[in-house]
C-alpha cells in the first residue's frame, strides 16, 4: 500500500487533536498559541514591542553563554583536554561582563519608562466606567449616565462538570458584556468590594489590581472593533477562575443606542417595583436570580457548602421569620462572605429571590414578600 | 573513647547536639516534605490535565496551591539547605562542631511540630489555607477559614526555627575557622550561606510582623489590612514581599555556593573569579532588599515607585550574570567529566539562567503589567527554583554523600535520575511560558480551551518528574545500604578541608584544628 507523506501527518494531525481537544471546537481556537497577543491599543502594541526586545536581548546572551558552554563542554572534555589551564583570574574581563550587560540594561530602562508613564497618563478621558470586583463578579457603572449592571460567567456548570459539551469561550462568557465606544479614552476606575481581584484585558494591556477602598486607575483607546476578553488576574477565593471579562467595542453610534436602550430598560424595571407579583411569578423569577447570585456558594439544591457555606434548606433563617431572612440578604453578614445584596441588586430581584429560598427545596413556607415591602425595609433602616 | 558517651537507638536522634546527625535529621525532613509538597503538585496537575472540573472542588484546590507553596518553600528547600550547612560547614572551615550545638538541635525539633500543625489544617473544618503562598489580605484574615491561626502559629514556629539557625551559622563561622582560614580564602559555600544567614535574620522578624499584624486583625479587632478600619490591604503587600524577595535569594544562594564547589572540581581548574564571587553574591544580598515592589507593580503605585523598582530590580541582573560568567569561565579549558553531581550543576547554571531571562523579562514594568499573576510567572519561578534551589540540593547530594555516609552511589543510576528529572522539569515547566504569554491567569482550578494543549503536556511531565524523585530515593537508600566504600577524597583532587578528613567523617569533626595550606584554601 502507498501512504502518501502528507496524508500520514494530517491523519496523526486528527489523532492528536482528537486527543487535545474534542474535534468539535478544534478548528476556530487559536490553538498552541506561543506568544503575548499584540492587542488592538497603541499602549498594547508598545508593550509587545518592549517584550519582543527584552526577548532578543535574552535570546542573544542565552546563544552566546550557552554556546560558550556547550563548546566548552565538548572540548574541553577530559577525552580531548587531559590537562586543565590553570587561569582564574582576570581584571578586565570581570570589568567588561560587569559593564557591558548593565549598558544594555540602562538602553532597555528608557523605552519602559517611556511607556509606563503613558500608561500613567490617566487625564483627560471621554468616558469613566466605574469597575468592581465581587466574589466572583464584575460591577460596571457608567459614572454619569445612571446605567449600571452586574456580569456574571454565563458557562453553564454542566459544561464545567462535563456533562455538556464545552464551546469555543467556555468560561469566557458573561451574560451581560461591557460596552464601550472606539477610538475614546475610556478611563477605568477600578476597585473592589470584598477581597482582592484584578482587572485584565490582555488586548488592551490592561490589567489593574482591583482594592476594596481604594479606587486604581487605567486607561485604553481601542482601535478595533470586536469582543475581547479576560480574566479576574489576582487570587479572591474559591471562584477566582470564574469571574471572566468580556468588553464589546462598536462604533460611537452603536455605543449610543446601546446606552439609550440601557437607560430605558432601567427606568422600567423603576416601574415593575411597585407592581404586585403572584407567588408563581416571583418564584419563577426568584430562581433565575439564584442560579446568577446565589447558587455559587449555596448551591443549586441549596444545601451549600459543608464547612463553608451554610445550607438555606429547613434551617431557622429561611423557614424562620421573614424579617430575618430579608434582613441577612439585604445587609449581608459582616466579617463573612455572604454580602450586603441590598446594594447589589433591584428590591423586586430581592423579593424575588427570597420568596423562591422560602419555597424551594422542600421549605414550603407558602409566604412572599413584595419589591415594595423590600424598599420600605432598606428605608426603615436607613433613618 | 570520645565516640561511646552518645545515647542510640531514638533518644540519639532526639537528643543529639551533634552537627552531622542534625544535618542528616534535616535533610530526611525535607525529604519528606518534598515529597508530601511534590503529591500536592501533581493533585494541581491532575486536575489541569484537562479543561473542566474532574478531581477536586476549586476550594480544595486553592488548598493545594497554598499547601504546596508553603511545604516546598518552608519545608523542603530551606530546610535543606541548613541540613547542607550544619553538615558541612564545620568540615569546610575546619571545625569540630557547629558553634551551639544546643540552639542547634532546638531549631531542628520544633519544625516537625510547625509542619504538623500546618497539615493538620487540612482536616479541621473550613479546611486548609486557601488564600495562595502569598497570603495576601483580606483574603487571609476577613475571609480566611478558621485554619488560618494555627497557620500563622506555624509560620511563627518556622521563623524562629530559621533565626536561631542562622544566629548558630554566623556564630560558627566567625568563632570556629581554623586557624589560616581568613574570610577571603573560606570556600563559596560557606560565604553564601554566611550571607544568607543575614538575611534570614534580618526578614524573618518581618514575616513574623506580618503574620501577627493579621493575627490583631483576624482575632483583636484590628485594621492593619482593612480599609473600613483605617487600614490598607496594599501595607500587607508591601510587607510581605519585603520579606519574600530576599527570601528567593535565601532559597537559591546556598546553591550559587553548591555550583562554585562542584563546577571547579569536576572541571578540574580553580575557580575563576572567586572575590568577584563573592562581591556578587554580597551585591545580590544587598539589592535583594530594594526591589520587593516588583511584585506589585499593578496594585497602582504612584510612577516614581515603579520607575525606582523596575531599575533596581534591572540591576540585579548584573551581579547575576557576572556569577553565571564566572561559571563558564571556569568551565573554559577545563578538564571535565560529567558524573552526576556536575551534571546537576550545570544544567543548574543554565536553567537557572532561562529563570533569570524571564526575571529581566517581567523586570521590564510596563511588560509585567501583561505577565503578571500569569503563567508566565509561574513558569519563571519554578525555573529558578525547580533547577536552581533543588537540582542544587541534589548536586550537592550527590557531591558529598558519600563523604557523609562512607558509600559511594551507583553512578549509572545517579545519570538516569539526572536526565529524568531534567527532561521533567523541561517537560513541565516550559509550556507555561507559552500559556502564560497566551493569557492564562495562575492560580485557577479551569481554564478557557485554548490553553489545554500545553496544560496536558505540562502535567504529564509533572508525573514524570514525580516519579523521578521516588527513583532518587531509591538511589540513596541503596548507596546507605550497600553502596561500594569511598576514598576519603572521593573525587579527583578535589578542592577543601572536608576531604582530608576520611569517609564518613569522624563523630567530632575535627578535633584538632587542621593545618590550613593552599591546598585547601579559596581561591586555590
Ligand atoms: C460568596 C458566597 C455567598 C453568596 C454568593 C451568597 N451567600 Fe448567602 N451566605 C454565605 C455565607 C458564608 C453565609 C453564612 C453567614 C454566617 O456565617 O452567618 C450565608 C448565609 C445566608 C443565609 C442565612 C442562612 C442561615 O440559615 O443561617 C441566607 C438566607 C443567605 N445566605 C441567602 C443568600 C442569597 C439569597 C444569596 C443570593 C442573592 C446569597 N446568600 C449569596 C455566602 C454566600
Ligand atoms: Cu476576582
Amino acid at each position: 500500500m502507498h501512504i502518501n507523506l502528507n496524508t500520514l501527518l494530517l491523519y496523526t494531525g486528527i489523532m492528536m487533536s482528537g486527543a487535545f481537544i474534542p474535534a468539535s471546537v478544534a478548528e476556530e481556537l487559536p490553538r498552541w498559541q506561543l506568544n503575548m497577543p499584540q492587542g488592538v491599543t497603541e499602549i498594547s502594541r508598545d508593550i509587545y514591542g518592549l517584550h519582543m526586545a527584552v526577548l532578543w536581548v535574552c535570546v542573544v546572551i542565552g546563544v552566546i553563554v550557552f554556546g560558550a558552554m556547550f563548546i566548552s563542554m565538548v572540548l574541553h572534555h577530559r577525552s580531548r583536554n587531559k590537562e586543565a589551564a590553570t587561569f582564574h583570574e582576570n581584571f578586565w574581563v570581570e570589568v567588561a561582563w560587569t559593564t557591558i550587560p548593565a549598558i544594555i540594561l540602562i538602553i532597555l530602562f528608557i523605552p519602559s519608562m517611556r511607556t509606563i508613564s503613558q500608561m500613567y497618563d490617566t487625564q483627560a478621558a471621554d468616558i469613566d466606567i466605574l469597575v468592581t470586583g465581587f466574589q466572583w463578579k464584575w460591577k460596571y457603572e457608567y459614572l454619569g449616565e445612571d446605567v449600571k449592571f452586574f456580569s456574571n460567567l454565563s458557562t453553564p456548570s454542566g459544561a464545567i462538570y462535563g456533562i455538556e459539551n464545552k464551546n469555543n469561550h467556555y468560561l469566557l462568557d458573561v451574560d451581560e458584556p461591557l460596552v464601550v465606544p472606539l477610538h475614546k479614552k475610556i478611563r477605568f476606575l477600578i476597585t473592589a468590594n470584598d477581597v482582592l481581584h484584578a482587572w485584565w484585558v490582555p488586548a488592551f494591556a490592561v490589567k489593574q489590581d482591583a482594592i476594596p477602598g481604594f479606587i486604581n486607575e487605567a486607561w485604553a483607546r481601542i482601535e478595533e472593533p470586536g469582543t475581547y476578553r479576560g480574566q479576574c488576574a489576582e487570587l479572591c477565593g474559591k471562584d477566582h477562575g470564574f469571574m471572566p471579562i468580556v468588553v464589546k467595542a462598536v462604533s460611537d453610534d452603536e455605543y449610543r443606542s446601546w446606552l439609550a436602550e440601557r437607560k430605558r430598560q432601567t427606568a422600567q424595571e423603576r416601574t415593575l417595583m411597585a407592581q404586585q407579583f403572584s407567588l408563581e411569578q416571583l418564584v419563577e423569577r426568584g430562581e433565575k436570580v439564584y442560579q446568577s447570585q446565589c447558587m455559587v456558594c449555596h448551591n443549586a439544591n441549596g444545601k451549600g457548602i459543608p464547612g463553608a457555606f451554610p445550607s438555606l434548606v429547613g434551617t431557622a433563617i429561611s423557614t424562620g421569620l421573614m424579617n430575618d431572612h430579608i434582613d441577612i440578604v439585604v445587609n449581608g453578614r459582616a466579617g463573612t462572605t455572604m454580602q450586603a445584596f441590598g446594594s447589589q441588586l433591584s428590591p423586586l430581584d430581592l423579593a424575588a429571590v427570597i420568596t423562591y429560598e422560602r419555597n424551594a427545596w422542600g421549605n414550603n413556607m407558602g409566604d412572599m414578600v413584595q419589591a415594595i415591602d423590600i424598599a420600605r425595609f432598606i428605608n426603615d433602616a436607613k433613618q | 573513647m570520645s565516640e561511646s558517651h552518645h545515647p542510640t537507638g531514638i533518644k540519639r536522634w532526639l537528643y543529639t547536639t551533634n552537627h552531622k546527625d542534625i544535618g542528616t535529621l534535616y535533610l530526611w525532613f525535607s525529604f519528606l516534605m518534598f515529597l508530601v509538597g511534590g503529591v500536592m503538585a501533581l493533585v494541581i496537575r491532575a486536575e489541569l490535565f484537562q479543561p473542566g472540573l474532574q478531581l477536586v472542588e476549586p476550594n480544595f484546590f486553592n488548598q493545594m496551591t497554598t499547601m504546596h507553596g508553603l511545604i516546598m518553600v518552608f519545608g523542603a528547600v530551606m530546610p535543606a539547605f541548613v541540613g547542607l550547612a550544619n553538615w558541612m560547614i564545620p568540615l569546610m572551615i575546619g571545625a569540630p562542631d557547629m558553634a551551639l550545638p544546643r540552639l542547634n538541635n532546638l531549631s531542628f525539633w520544633i519544625l516537625p511540630f510547625a509542619f504538623f500543625m500546618l497539615l493538620s489544617t487540612l482536616f479541621m473544618p473550613g479546611g486548609a489555607p486557601n488564600f495562595g503562598w502569598t497570603f495576601y489580605a483580606p483574603l487571609s484574615t476577613t475571609y480566611a477559614p478558621p485554619s488560618v491561626t494555627y497557620f500563622i502559629f506555624a509560620i511563627h514556629i518556622m521563623g524562629a526555627s530559621s533565626i536561631l539557625g542562622s544566629i548558630n551559622i554566623i556564630a560558627t563561622i566567625m568563632g570556629m575557622r581554623a586557624p589560616g582560614m581568613g574570610y577571603m580564602k573560606m570556600p563559596l559555600f560557606v560565604w553564601t550561606w554566611f550571607i544568607t544567614a543575614y538575611l534570614l535574620i534580618a526578614v524573618m522578624p518581618v514575616l513574623a510582623g506580618a503574620v501577627t499584624m493579621m493575627l490583631i486583625d483576624i482575632h483583636f479587632g484590628g485594621s492593619f489590612f482593612s480599609a473600613a478600619g483605617g487600614g490598607d490591604p496594599v501595607l500587607f503587600q508591601h510587607i510581605f514581599w519585603f520579606f519574600g524577595h530576599p527570601e528567593v535569594y535565601i532559597m537559591i544562594l546556598p546553591a550559587f555556593g553548591v555550583a562554585s564547589a562542584i563546577i571547579p572540581t569536576f572541571a578540574r581548574k580553580p575557580l575563576f573569579g572567586y572575590h568577584s564571587m563573592v562581591y556578587a553574591t554580597a551585591s545580590i544580598a544587598f539589592l535583594s532588599f530594594i526591589v520587593w515592589a516588583h511584585h506589585m507593580f499593578t496594585v497602582g503605585m504612584p510612577l516614581v515607585a515603579e520607575g525606582f523598582f523596575m531599575f533596581s530590580t534591572m540591576i540585579i541582573a548584573v551581579p547575576t550574570g557576572v556569577k553565571i560568567f564566572n561559571w563558564v569561565a571556569t568551565m573554559w579549558r577545563g578538564s571535565m567529566t560529567f558524573e552526576t553531581p556536575m551534571l546537576f550543576a550545570v544544567a543548574f547554571v543554565i536553567l537557572f539562567t532561562i529563570g533569570g531571562f524571564s526575571g529581566l523579562m517581567l523586570a521590564i514594568a510596563p511588560a509585567d503589567f501583561q505577565y503578571h499573576d500569569t503563567y508566565f510567572v509561574v513558569a519563571h519561578f519554578h525555573y529558578v527554583l525547580v533547577p536552581g534551589a533543588i537540582f542544587g540540593i541534589m548536586a550537592a547530594v550527590y557531591f558529598w554523600l558519600p563523604k557523609w555516609c562512607g558509600k559511594m552511589y551507583d553512578e549509572m543510576m545517579g545519570k538516569v535520575h539526572f536526565w529524568l528529572s531534567f527532561i521533567g522539569l523541561n517537560v513541565t515547566f516550559f509550556p507555561m511560558h507559552f500559556v502564560g504569554l497566551a493569557g492564562m491567569p495562575r492560580r485557577i482550578p479551569d481554564y478557557a480551551l485554548q490553553f489545554a494543549d500545553f496544560n496536558m503536556i505540562s502535567s504529564a511531565g509533572a508525573f514524570l518528574f514525580g516519579f523521578s524523585q521516588v527513583f532518587f530515593l531509591g538511589i540513596v537508600l541503596q548507596t546507605i545500604l550497600y553502596g561500594k566504600k569511598a576514598r576519603s577524597e572521593v573525587w579527583d583532587n578535589p578542592h577543601g578541608l572536608e576531604w582530608t578528613l576520611p569517609s564518613p567523617p569522624p563523630y567530632h569533626s575535627f578535633t584538632q584544628p587542621p593545618q590550613v595550606t593552599m591546598a585547601h584554601a579559596s581561591p586555590r
